[in-house]
């Protein structure tokens, strides 16, 4: 997400699951659909079967979305940005881009300062003791007039797109070969077949997951496909964009909510500490247009806060105290997940929730969680299952090994209900809030999510008004006007998202009309304002319940233009737009790129189509606004200026953890800025000790480390194991079904072999690399066979970006064992 | 006459009696699995084992992503997962494995316990568990090696086709469930269409031997395979090129009115059925001599 | 799978067979037989109620089947999930993780009542409810107030609470969520995170 934002505006999936079926070329890359979302993968065999489309994949493994592809090839594991890179080289090389669409729609004419640079390795601005840059010099040329300079000719050498076509030039298939070990011959087909959508007749969808997002340079595997599809003009367009395949069922919902460190609800910011005071904090949010006429939504930041401010806090937040601004906690550093394992670990932390997430596992490096968790002083699990975060305290032998009688941790387990025991709403991954009806009470005591988090809030809120305390105003403060307070029910916390009219707003040409009546639901976010008369949990969100109700619960299965938009299913943000950034199906002049490929045009009156217009409704394409309305530019950015921390273009740089140098820098091997946490600066291992390749990952068959407690699932797929390749398991004589020993700096695991042919050995830097893939999902705890967490090996470094750690290239060693103590010799 | 009066039955194991057929324009249905749809995710084992409410002991991985290891009383359908290296092009053919619900069914001619065994109009073959005496013969009489029989309850058990949905109207679980529409489910005649646009695309795709698998020695099959490679079906997993019944079998068949009319000596009979039992599986040229021998 | 079929076995099946048939030919209807063949369909009045999948981010649609029809005394007992075929996504299909939903909701390891773990004891003990809400919010209040930071170093009022984290749930609903935020955003934690960075 944190390179689609800085690139389009939003961080999100920018098409649906329904639209892949209008795709001409299918681009699996860092993602595994047919295995991680297989009812959303159908859509892929709908484009095949209906609409002829190309299924290309490209991952380590020979996958069961490679089993249905037309074309397949392989690559080494954190190597995407080479590969990619290469891609993009091929079609400005060759001139396949689409160049009507990339001159009007992107930054690639604008111009970038002189200081900007790129010399071995590294951008302007590094410096190597903070591991950060200076990014101010990563931005345009901003004219007299306070606009950036533009040179719609692309004559000037410093124009965007001219500078990416240098950056990208030492990318040849020769290279990419070297790096990835992909055939020339299949990248070159690859390239041919990507090739064939940059022109408005065709289109391309790229769908990935966490095959690219789980790497110290993740959110730049992003970003290049993302400047791809902007290249190849396939962004807005039915079949196209680049979509972000989501993990859980609603991580979109609980990401547009804001639940992660530094954030707030409708992905507005949590001041930081930098930011004393409210006025500080609306300075750098007034993001003033940077092109003349431009949208730049985000102008209207302040309404959205102030809305917000009034939803979590009510009558206590008022004008005079900066709508309770100090009420929200100002940070000091980003507390992601490895941060508080960290903190965990260096003893810093006391009290831990785990609400839904089994960090044992979740996190890298389970031998650093494990003592991080044995530190706190209490621990509190709300979950439906039996975790192994909750039990983390027992012994089990070499999958667990802790004296339990030491561990000093309070640990309390909250039973909470599955899905179909409550209801709410969850949001897919296309953005579609969807409502959900509750079948049965939970098992036993179990209880929903709301009415724990509501049961533990009164009693808190009870000791703090009865005793007092460490400044008790926000949690005694805290908005709570719910019938039951203890049980507030899903419906009115979905009103409350949405947003309510808290004084009655007057028509400003007739102040005796009445536009919004106090009390009523507000009928969408442009309704909200700065002025604390209105609310809303989630900006995004408003329009899901209106006075016409809950928009959630509409099922309506009508789609007229047989395009997968289905307009009246759920609400979808924002504003129940289908397909984001949909203004640039058409061309500068408001007219279709192509009729295959018609969605939203102007009919010389205003913008009509199956969707509803990601942009003005009646705004005349003569006003020449960008269709990238959150963008100040107007425009999607090829060049994101200082937006991502390690780059404004994408480069390669080798996992950490990694078998060669960087053959293109090698004294900048990994990415620069990478945060390593001191202690796990020496727990990297190097290719002597342990010389394969690893990625890990999940099975179709399971999901994450819960359905190994549900009994069918554990039928399907029992027990761990590692997949090896044939060379490699022939060299250390271990055959299909033996138990192995799987090493890395952090720890070993023990599973049994699948030996196959669908992992590879390739030749990187001529040399035979073999790669081995270890399936997550087993532990300590379940129905399956008990295993070894996967996370055993994982290495403790992350995103530049978003910090998510490097789970998918590591390095290992593998050697023939025998069946772990409590095993059964099968 | 049924209770379950849409599935008439066409035919009954080991009975002389013809069922009532008046009612005989029954829609033919099959199910249709297209293996090059296929994405090996076993959701129709899954939603097999929901629905049948069958859940065997959780087991071991041996190496090879089948799992379960084999069909069993509990697992009626399986996928089998082979690696191909088509001449330096990897594939991964995943076929799922299960009843083919023959038009001539081999395990119905074997069984020798009346009404254990059964075939609907609509083709559906069934077991009907409280009939059967577990004597296994429905396991000889199988070309494509499908029935179990259960140590716990010494009853033969296979696939139903989901014929309690079927019965009502509804597709088969694992039909349903298919996240790719590699099985797809209707009449027979409408499956057969389909087929036939998925067989051109897969040619268009360059699979020029993409065919459609209804293997006329049984008589046709009410589950049908669409391969990319159908000349040659043992590629996947070992499905068999011309699976027909053992002329044994069809001589038992033929025998079981004579036998019980005219009282042909058991010794000879037990002979018959012992070898049938021990034997091999496959139908071999042997079998058929011996098929051939007992017939004089 | 080969049953061993004795030559005793084989003479009683022989029986049983010549036996049968004998009393079809005396004109024994096979009625009785057919009557049993098929299952009865288990859902034809169960409740049926949309729901959506737990899982990935497809959100595929729901139908949960439940024992009883609502009425007063008969307590709603999950029996059977299959995808609901109006969805537009998944159009009644399910991934094998979808169709087994049922075991979820009947897990061996569901956790069914708050459990208890004292410092350095061996084991969980069940608890009530209030017990554990108390509990927890006892545990909390201690810890906050406590550390809690009003201001840093440099005077800046930051009211936060350094000393405790939460990792939430990406499964919960967006209404469950934001409730989530408002709980523990109001107390000053900084560290709250969800699966969306892992």
């Amino acid at each position: 997400m944190a390179s689609l934002a800085p690139t389009f505006g939003r961080g999100a999936m920018t098409n649906h699951w329904n639209d892949i079926k209008n795709a001409d070329v299918i681009l699996v890359m860092g993602g595994n659909p047919a295995e991680a979302h297989p009812c959303g993968f159908k859509w892929v065999t709908e484009a095949k079967a209906h609409n002829k489309a190309k299924l290309i994949v490209v991952d380590p493994r020979f996958t069961r979305s490679a089993a249905v592809s037309d074309l397949y090839a392989p690559l080494r594991p954190g190597t995407d940005i080479a590969f990619l890179l290469g891609v993009m080289r091929h079609i400005l090389t060759n001139d396949k881009i689409h160049t009507e669409y990339v001159k009007a729609f992107t930054n690639a004419t604008f111009i970038v300062r002189e200081g900007f640079k790129f010399e071995n390795g590294l951008f302007t601005g590094y410096d190597e003791t903070k591991r950060d840059y200076a990014r101010g010099e990563w931005e345009y040329e901003i004219g007299e007039d306070g606009f950036a300079k533009v040179d719609p000719t692309l004559a000037n050498p410093r124009c965007v797109l001219n500078l990416l076509k240098a950056h990208v030039e030492r990318y040849t298939p020769e290279t990419v070969e070297k790096i990835c070990g992909t055939p020339k011959d299949k990248f070159l087909k690859i390239c041919e077949h990507v090739a064939s959508t940059g022109n408005g007749e065709r289109s391309m969808t790229s769908l990935y997951a966490l095959g690219w997002t789980q790497h110290s340079h993740g959110a730049q595997n992003i970003r290049c496909m993302a400047m791809l599809q902007l290249l190849l003009g396939n962004m807005g367009v039915p079949g196209g964009g680049v979509n972000a395949l989501r993990g859980h069922a609603n991580v979109q919902g609980i990401t547009d909510l804001g639940l992660l460190t530094t954030a707030l609800p409708g992905y507005l910011a949590l001041p930081s500490q930098a930011e004393a005071t409210y006025a500080d904090h609306m300075k750098t949010r007034r993001f003033k247009p940077l092109r003349p006429g431009q949208t730049s939504f985000w102008q209207n930041y302040e309404k959205f806060f102030v809305s917000f401010q009034k939803a979590m806090f009510g009558q206590a937040a008022t004008k005079e105290n900066d709508w309770a601004y100090d009420y929200l906690p100002k940070w000091d550093t980003p507390y992601d997940v490895l941060k508080i394992v960290d903190t965990m670990y260096e003893g810093k932390l006391n009290g831990c929730i785990a609400q839904g997430l089994n960090v044992l596992m979740a996190s890298a490096h389970k031998g650093k969680a494990l003592q991080g968790l044995a530190k706190l002083k209490w621990l509190v699990v709300i979950d439906p299952l039996e975790t192994e975060t909750a039990r983390f305290w027992e012994n089990h032998g070499e999958f667990n090994e802790i004296d339990s009688a030491k561990v000093q941790t309070e640990v309390i387990q909250l039973p909470a209900c599955t899905v179909a025991e409550e209801e709410g709403t969850f949001t897919n991954s296309g953005r579609n809030i969807q409502w959900h009806w509750k079948a049965a009470n939970g098992a036993g005591e179990s209880r929903s999510d709301l009415e724990i988090m509501a049961g533990i809030h009164t009693r808190l809120r009870a000791l703090y008004a009865k005793e007092g305390g460490a400044f008790p105003d926000p949690i005694v403060n805290l908005s709570w006007n719910y019938a039951r307070p203890e049980a507030p029910s899903a419906d009115e916390v979905l009103r409350e998202l949405n947003g309510y009219v808290l004084e009655d707003v007057k028509d400003p040409q007739d102040p005796n009309k009445v536009l919004m009546r106090a009390g009523t639901l507000v009928p969408g976010f442009g309704a909200l304002r700065a002025d604390g008369t209105t609310t809303s949990g989630c900006w995004i969100y408003t329009g899901c319940y209106t006075e016409a109700g809950n928009m959630t619960m509409r099922r309506s299965t009508d789609d007229p233009t047989g395009l997968g938009v289905y307009q009246n299913w759920g609400f979808v943000w924002p504003a129940n737009r289908r397909i984001l950034y949909n203004r640039a199906s058409a061309d500068a002049s408001g007219k279709p790129w192509s009729t295959r490929k018609k969605y939203i045009a102007w009919n010389g009156s205003r913008w009509t189509g199956p969707d509803v217009p990601d942009y003005g409704p009646t705004v005349k394409p003569e006003a020449s606004v960008g269709p990238f309305i959150m963008n100040p530019e107007g425009v999607s950015r090829l060049f994101t200026r200082g937006l991502m921390r390690d780059g404004p273009f994408p480069e390669h740089y080798e996992p950490f953890e990694s078998p060669v140098a960087n053959s293109l820098h090698e004294k900048v091997a990994s990415n620069p800025v990478a945060r390593v946490f001191k202690e796990d600066w020496k727990e990297f291992g190097k290719a002597d000790k342990f010389p394969y390749v690893a990625t890990t990952y999940r099975l179709t068959e399971h999901f994450h480390y819960w359905t190994k407690t549900h009994l069918i699932n554990a039928i399907l797929q029992p027990e761990l194991f590692a997949e090896l390749p044939e060379a490699l398991a022939k060299e250390k004589g271990i055959g299909p079904g033996d138990w192995v020993r799987i090493s890395s700096a952090r720890g070993a695991i023990k599973c049994k072999a699948v030996v196959t042919k669908r992992l590879p050995t390739l030749t990187i830097h001529g040399k035979p690399t073999h790669v081995v893939g270890i399936p997550i999902h087993y532990g300590f705890v379940g129905t399956a066979r008990k295993g070894h967490a996967t996370n055993t090996l994982t290495p403790f470094v992350g995103d530049a970006n978003v910090n998510t750690p490097e789970y998918k290239a590591f390095l290992v060693n593998v050697e023939k064992t025998t069946a772990p103590a409590g095993a059964p010799s099968v | 006459m049924a209770t379950l009066q849409s599935l008439d039955i066409k035919r009954r194991s080991a009975t002389t009696e013809p069922p009532p057929h008046v009612r005989g324009n029954a829609i033919e249905v099959a199910k249709l699995i297209d293996v090059s749809k296929c994405i090996g995710c076993k959701a129709c084992q899954a939603a097999c084992l929901e629905w049948n409410d069958l859940r065997e002991e959780v087991g071991y991985n041996t190496g090879v992503y089948d799992n379960p290891a084999d069909l069993s009383p509990a697992t009626w359908t399986l996928m089998r997962f082979t690696e191909f290296d088509n001449k330096g092009n990897l594939e991964w053919l995943i076929r799922k494995d299960g009843c083919m619900h023959c038009e001539d069914p081999g395990c119905l001619k074997a069984c020798p316990a009346p009404g254990a065994i059964v075939q609907y109009q609509n083709g559906i073959v069934d077991f009907v568990s409280e009939n059967c005496i577990g004597c296994g013969y429905c396991v000889k009489g199988c070309p494509f090696n499908i029935p179990r029989i259960s140590q716990a309850d010494n009853k033969a058990y296979k696939c139903t086709l989901c014929s309690d949905r079927v019965a009502v109207g509804q597709a088969p679980a694992c039909a349903k469930a298919c996240p790719t529409q590699a099985i797809y489910f209707g009449s027979k005649d409408d499956m057969i269409a389909h087929a036939e646009e998925r067989i051109v695309d897969l040619k268009e795709r360059g699979y020029a031997n993409a065919g459609l698998y209804d293997p006329k020695g049984v008589g046709g099959t009410h589950v049908m395979y669409v391969l990319h490679h159908a000349d040659q079906p043992e590629l996947y997993a070992g499905l068999p090129n011309e699976p027909r019944i053992s002329r044994l079998v069809e001589l038992w068949k033929g025998g079981t009115k004579p036998l019980a009319l005219a009282g042909i000596g058991l010794a000879a009979v037990v002979g018959f059925f012992h070898y049938i039992v021990k034997g091999p599986n496959e139908v071999t040229e042997e079998d058929d001599e011996r098929a051939d021998q007992i017939n004089r | 799978m080969q049953l061993e079929v004795s030559r005793r076995g084989f003479m009683r099946l022989g029986g049983a067979a010549l036996a049968t048939s004998t009393m079809s030919a005396l004109g024994f209807g096979a009625g009785e037989a057919l009557a049993a063949s098929v299952r009865p369909f288990k859902l034809s009045r169960a409740t049926e109620t949309r729901s959506t999948c737990p899982y990935c981010s497809v959100s595929c649609g729901t139908l949960v089947y439940s024992l009883g029809d609502a009425s007063k005394n008969a307590r709603a007992e999950i029996m059977h999930i299959e995808g609901d075929p109006d969805h537009p996504v998944n159009r009644g299909t399910l991934c094998p993780r979808g169709a087994a939903i049922l075991d979820f909701v009947r897990s061996a390891q569901r956790l069914k009542h708050p459990m208890h773990r004292a410092p350095g004891a061996k084991e969980f003990k069940r608890v009530s409810w209030d017990f554990a809400l108390d509990r927890v919010a006892k545990l909390m209040k201690e810890d906050r107030d406590k550390n809690f930071v009003a201001k840093n170093n440099d005077g800046v009022t930051v009211n936060r609470w350094p000393t405790a984290a939460a990792f939430t749930t990406s499964t919960q609903s967006n209404e469950a969520g934001l409730v989530t935020y408002k709980v523990l955003r109001g107390t000053g934690i900084v560290g709250i995170e969800n699966q969306a960075r892992i």
